[in-house]
C-alpha cells in the first residue's frame, strides 16, 4: 500500500468514525460539521472530475451547486405549500430525496451542457472568464425571481425524506451524504482508469495528438463537464437539505472560488484531495471563526503555502508526487 | 484505386505558404517513401493529411473528401500517425497510452506488444520516463491500436540508437510484409526506404518532383533533391 493509499484509508476511516466520537464526546454538533465537510467534499469531487482530470479552470461551478440546490428548494417549497410544480399538467412537488436527486442531477448536467458548449470554445483565461460570466448571469437571474424568494431564498421546514431514514436524526443524514461521497468517490476513480478518463487526461495534455488518435477533445471534456456539473449539483441539494434553507449564495462566485479552494488545498487531480480540501475547509471555519471574523487570512495563507511549496496540494505534501489521475 | 489521393495540394502557416502543388497517391497496401530534404513540406504534408493545418486542392481518402473533416474524423477514417517527435501522453502509463487511442479491429493491445516486447515489460511505467526508441515505439503502437488503414510514419527513427532503429525498421517491415496495411514513410535513411518501400515521391520547396518505384530513384534524383 503507497503512501497515498494510506492517507486516503486514514480519512476515509476519520470520517466514519466521526459520528461515533461526536457522541461518545458529548459533541454533536461536531456531525453537522462534518456533513457540511462530506457535502463541500462531494462539491469538490464534482469540480476535480472537470480541473483534475480534464484541466478545465471552471470559474462557475457555483451554478451546478445553486441549481441542484435550487431543485431541491422548489420541488419541496411546492410540496410543503401544497401547490403545483407545473399548474397546467398538475405535476406536484415532492418530499422525497431520491426523486430530488434525480431532478438535481439532471438540471445541473443540462446546465453544464449548455454552459460547455459554448465555454469549450474557448480555453485558457477566457474558458475562466465565460465560465465566471456565466455563473454571474444564472445569480442575478436568480436574484430578480421573486417566484422562488429572490434574494431572501426559499426556506423548507422539515427536510426531505429518504426511503428507510430518519433523515432529521443527525448521524442518519451524516450517513446518507457520506455513502453518496463514497459512491461519487468510486465512480470518480473508476472513471479515471476508463478509456474516457484516459481520452480525458490524454485531451488536458496534449489535445492536437488526442484527434490524430481519433478522439475529439471538445466532445470529451464536454461530456467531463456534464458528469462533474452533475456531481456539483448533487451536492447543492444535499446542501440545501442540510441547512433547510437556499439562496443566492449558493450561487454566488465566491462559492465557485471556495470549491475550487477545496480541490486546490486538497490536492488537485487526487483522489481524496477535495475531501481533505473540504475537510480542512469546515475545521478551519468552525476553529478560527470562533477567535476571529477574519479566520479567512489564515485560509488565505495556507492556500499560499500549498500553491508555492506544495503543488500536489496537502495529499501531495503527505503522499508524494504521484499520478494525475489519483 | 488509390486509398489516399492528394492533388495540387497548399498549404500556409498564416501569411507563410509552405505547399505549393502536393500531389501524392498511396494504394492499398502499398509502402511509399516521402523523401525531401529538411523543410520542402513533407511534414506540412502530414498535418494536412491528418486536418491539423487547413489545406487547399484535392485530399481525398477513401473516397472521403478531407478537407471537409475535423482531423478527429479524418483519423476515424483509418489514418494513423506516429507524429514527429513521438508526443505520447507523457503522463499515462503504456498500457494507459494504448487504451486511450484503442480502437475496435485486429490491433489490440497484445498484439502490439508483441511486435514490441519492450512495451510489455515497461506496460506499467509512465511514458514520460521511457527511453527515446521506447517512446516511438509506444508511438507507432498507439497509432496501431486505432486500427489504421493508412499508417503515416514521420521522422520515426530520428536520434535513435543504430540498434533501436534496427528494431523499428524490423517492425516496419512486418507491418508491411504481415498487414495490408498502407504505409506512408518519411526518413532521412534512404536505405532503409529502399528497403521497406515500393514507391518514392520526392517533395522540394513544397512541390512533388519526382514519383516512381524506389529501384528507378536515380542517384542524380537522390544527389539533387535529398543530398545523398
Amino acid at each position: 500500500m503507497n503512501r497515498e493509499a494510506m492517507l486516503n484509508a486514514a480519512v476515509l476511516l476519520a470520517l466514519v468514525a466521526v459520528p461515533g466520537w461526536a457522541l461518545w464526546a458529548g459533541e454533536p454538533f461536531t456531525i453537522t460539521l462534518a456533513t457540511r465537510a462530506v457535502i463541500f467534499a462531494l462539491a469538490a469531487v464534482g469540480l476535480n472530475i472537470a480541473l483534475g482530470l480534464g484541466g478545465m479552470v471552471s470559474l462557475g461551478h457555483a451554478v451546478y451547486f445553486g441549481v441542484g440546490g435550487y431543485a431541491m428548494g422548489i420541488l419541496a417549497w411546492h410540496a410543503q405549500s401544497y401547490t403545483p410544480l407545473v399548474e397546467a399538467l398538475a405535476i406536484p412537488g415532492t418530499k422525497s430525496m431520491p426523486v430530488i436527486w434525480l431532478v438535481a442531477v439532471i438540471s445541473s448536467a443540462l446546465a453544464a451542457l449548455v454552459i460547455g458548449v459554448l465555454a469549450l470554445r474557448t480555453s485558457g483565461v477566457y474558458f475562466i472568464m465565460i465560465t465566471l460570466a456565466f455563473g454571474q448571469m444564472v445569480y442575478f437571474f436568480a436574484i430578480s425571481w421573486p417566484a422562488y424568494g429572490g434574494e431572501d431564498g426559499l426556506s423548507i421546514y422539515v427536510r426531505n425524506g429518504f426511503p428507510g431514514l430518519n433523515t432529521l436524526v443527525p448521524v442518519q443524514f451524516y450517513g446518507l451524504c457520506l455513502m453518496v461521497l463514497l459512491a461519487v468517490l468510486a465512480l470518480n476513480w473508476r472513471l479515471a482508469r476508463s478509456p474516457f478518463g484516459l481520452a480525458l487526461n490524454a485531451a488536458r495534455q496534449v489535445p492536437q495528438r488526442v484527434e490524430t488518435v481519433g478522439l475529439d477533445p471538445t466532445r470529451v471534456k464536454l461530456v467531463a463537464l456534464v458528469i462533474s456539473g452533475a456531481v456539483t449539483g448533487l451536492a447543492g441539494a444535499l446542501f440545501a437539505d442540510l441547512n433547510r434553507f437556499v439562496s443566492t449564495t449558493m450561487l454566488s462566485w465566491q462559492m465557485s472560488g471556495e470549491i475550487m479552494v477545496f480541490v486546490i488545498i486538497g490536492g488537485v487531480g487526487r483522489l481524496f484531495g477535495p475531501v481533505v480540501g473540504a475537510g480542512l475547509y469546515v475545521i478551519l471555519e468552525h476553529f478560527l471563526g470562533d477567535l476571529s471574523d477574519y479566520w479567512q487570512v489564515f485560509l488565505g495563507l495556507i492556500l499560499l503555502a500549498v500553491v508555492l511549496f506544495g503543488r500536489g496540494g496537502l495529499v501531495g505534501i503527505v503522499a508524494g508526487r504521484a499520478r494525475t489521475h489519483g | 484505386m488509390s486509398l489516399l489521393q492528394l492533388h495540387s495540394v497548399a498549404a500556409s502557416y498564416g501569411a507563410s505558404q509552405a505547399l505549393f502543388g502536393v500531389d501524392l497517391e498511396v494504394a492499398e497496401g502499398e509502402a511509399v517513401a516521402f523523401m525531401g530534404r529538411n523543410g520542402m513540406g513533407k511534414t506540412t504534408t502530414v498535418k494536412a493529411i491528418c486536418r491539423m493545418l487547413p489545406a487547399s486542392g484535392t485530399l481525398v481518402f477513401d473516397g472521403h473528401d478531407l478537407t471537409r473533416l475535423p482531423a478527429h474524423r479524418a483519423a476515424r477514417l483509418g489514418i494513423g500517425l506516429v507524429p514527429e517527435g513521438r508526443r505520447c501522453f507523457r503522463d499515462l502509463t503504456v498500457t494507459e497510452n494504448l487504451t486511450a487511442a484503442a480502437r475496435p479491429g485486429p490491433w489490440e493491445m497484445v498484439r502490439v506488444t508483441e511486435l514490441f516486447p519492450r512495451l510489455a515489460e515497461r506496460r506499467g511505467q509512465q511514458a514520460a520516463s521511457l527511453s527515446g526508441g521506447e517512446q516511438q515505439m509506444l508511438a507507432i503502437g498507439r497509432a496501431l491500436m486505432t486500427n489504421p488503414r493508412l499508417l503515416i510514419l514521420d521522422e520515426a527513427t530520428e536520434g535513435l540508437a543504430p540498434l533501436v532503429r534496427q528494431e523499428i525498421w524490423s517492425a516496419i517491415g512486418r507491418l508491411k510484409a504481415e498487414t495490408g496495411m498502407a504505409l506512408l514513410v518519411i526518413d532521412k535513411s534512404l536505405r532503409e526506404m529502399r528497403a521497406a518501400c515500393d514507391r518514392g515521391v520526392v517533395l522540394a520547396r513544397g512541390r512533388s518532383v519526382w514519383t516512381g518505384g524506389m529501384d528507378e530513384l536515380s542517384a542524380e534524383i537522390s544527389e539533387r533533391h535529398l543530398g545523398v
